[in-house]
């Protein structure tokens, strides 16, 4: 195997879908292939910080800000009447996240 | 070498149940669905169009959208998958407005020199968590996702961040299984490319920590 037949199945193997037979053949490739083995570990720990790094988390605040918006505007929605199945193919108004007119949730 | 483990998700069927319950009226199983998926839909939107009001917006519009659809939801599929397809498609569509000089879409399938063997191999020591904190880390990741291109940095950001499988992936972005899995190999090696110059071994004296 090449190097660059083992990156072409770098990311099923990482993912772990494929056979034994290509798994042990990309495992063999690993042993002696020193570049291969650090790009295989530094592509992992990529996805890894990426997933475990809480980027964009959602502060509690505007979540509690967003979701009083969402629910307010769904209420309106459905006082309105939701008989036009042809409004609903279109996204709604664009909402304020400071919605002055919020309806008591359920 | 380890694999990657995908997350665990939420019972199938309790999620059906509050869809159920929501078509059926319920605005408060609507809103708990809200709640499950609220912060999976910023940061997937956040991702995507890479500013804050924007992916304020998309988290609103695509819950409402969902809201006024939930009657021709079919449950092919998952809800979650459903709601995400969605929200991908109202963050592309407010990308398309900040940067109408550039031609935003999923199907592009660019080939860029990254895509070949990657050029630096050396490996990271020692732990990026080690050398940087919290906050350096969170700009460092920031600023290297946003060199992607869109069309990467969503497939990226479906599997690798929220954990969804390669067919919802593909599902949800309306592509087909080996386009999701190039442009994810390619996502992930531009990425660590990308990252190599912060995280790289540095006790060889080419660094100062």
């Amino acid at each position: 195997m090449t190097c660059s037949e083992f990156l072409k199945e770098l990311t099923d193997y990482l993912d772990d879908q494929m056979d034994a037979q290509t798994r042990a053949e990309l495992e063999d490739h690993l042993q002696w292939c020193h570049n291969c083995y650090v790009v295989c570990n530094t592509t992992k720990m990529t996805i890894e910080i990426y997933r475990d790094s809480h980027l964009y988390e959602l502060p509690d605040d505007l979540r509690s800000k967003l979701r009083t918006a969402i629910i307010s505007k769904c209420h309106g929605h459905k006082s309105e009447g939701a008989e036009t199945p042809a409004a609903a193919e279109t996204p709604g108004p664009k909402l304020a996240a400071k919605s002055k007119n919020t309806q008591p949730q359920k | 070498m380890g694999t990657i483990q995908p997350k665990v998700s939420e019972p199938v069927s309790e999620e059906l149940a509050l869809v159920h319950a929501a078509k059926a009226g319920d605005m408060g199983a609507f809103e708990e669905l809200v709640r499950r998926y609220d912060r999976n839909v910023f940061r997937i939107a956040q991702h995507i169009t890479q500013n804050r009001e924007d992916a304020e917006d998309v988290v609103q519009d695509a819950f409402l959208k969902a809201y006024q659809n939930l009657p021709n939801f079919q449950e092919q599929s998952k809800f979650y998958t459903w709601l995400v397809r969605i929200a991908v498609n109202e963050a592309l569509m407010r990308l398309r407005r900040r940067r109408p000089e550039r031609m935003v879409s999923l199907d592009e399938d660019i080939k860029t020199e990254e895509d070949t063997m990657p050029r630096e191999v050396a490996d990271w020591a020692p732990n990026p968590e080690q050398l940087y904190t919290q906050g350096e880390l969170r700009e460092i990741l920031g600023k290297t996702i946003q060199g992607l291109p869109p069309s990467f940095r969503t497939v990226f950001v479906l599997r690798d961040v929220e954990g969804l499988s390669t067919e919802e992936t593909a599902d949800a972005l309306d592509l087909s299984i080996p386009a999701v899995k190039s442009r994810l190999l390619r996502a992930r090696l531009q990425l660590r490319e990308r990252l190599n110059k912060y995280f790289r071994n540095r006790t060889r004296g080419d660094g100062k920590k």
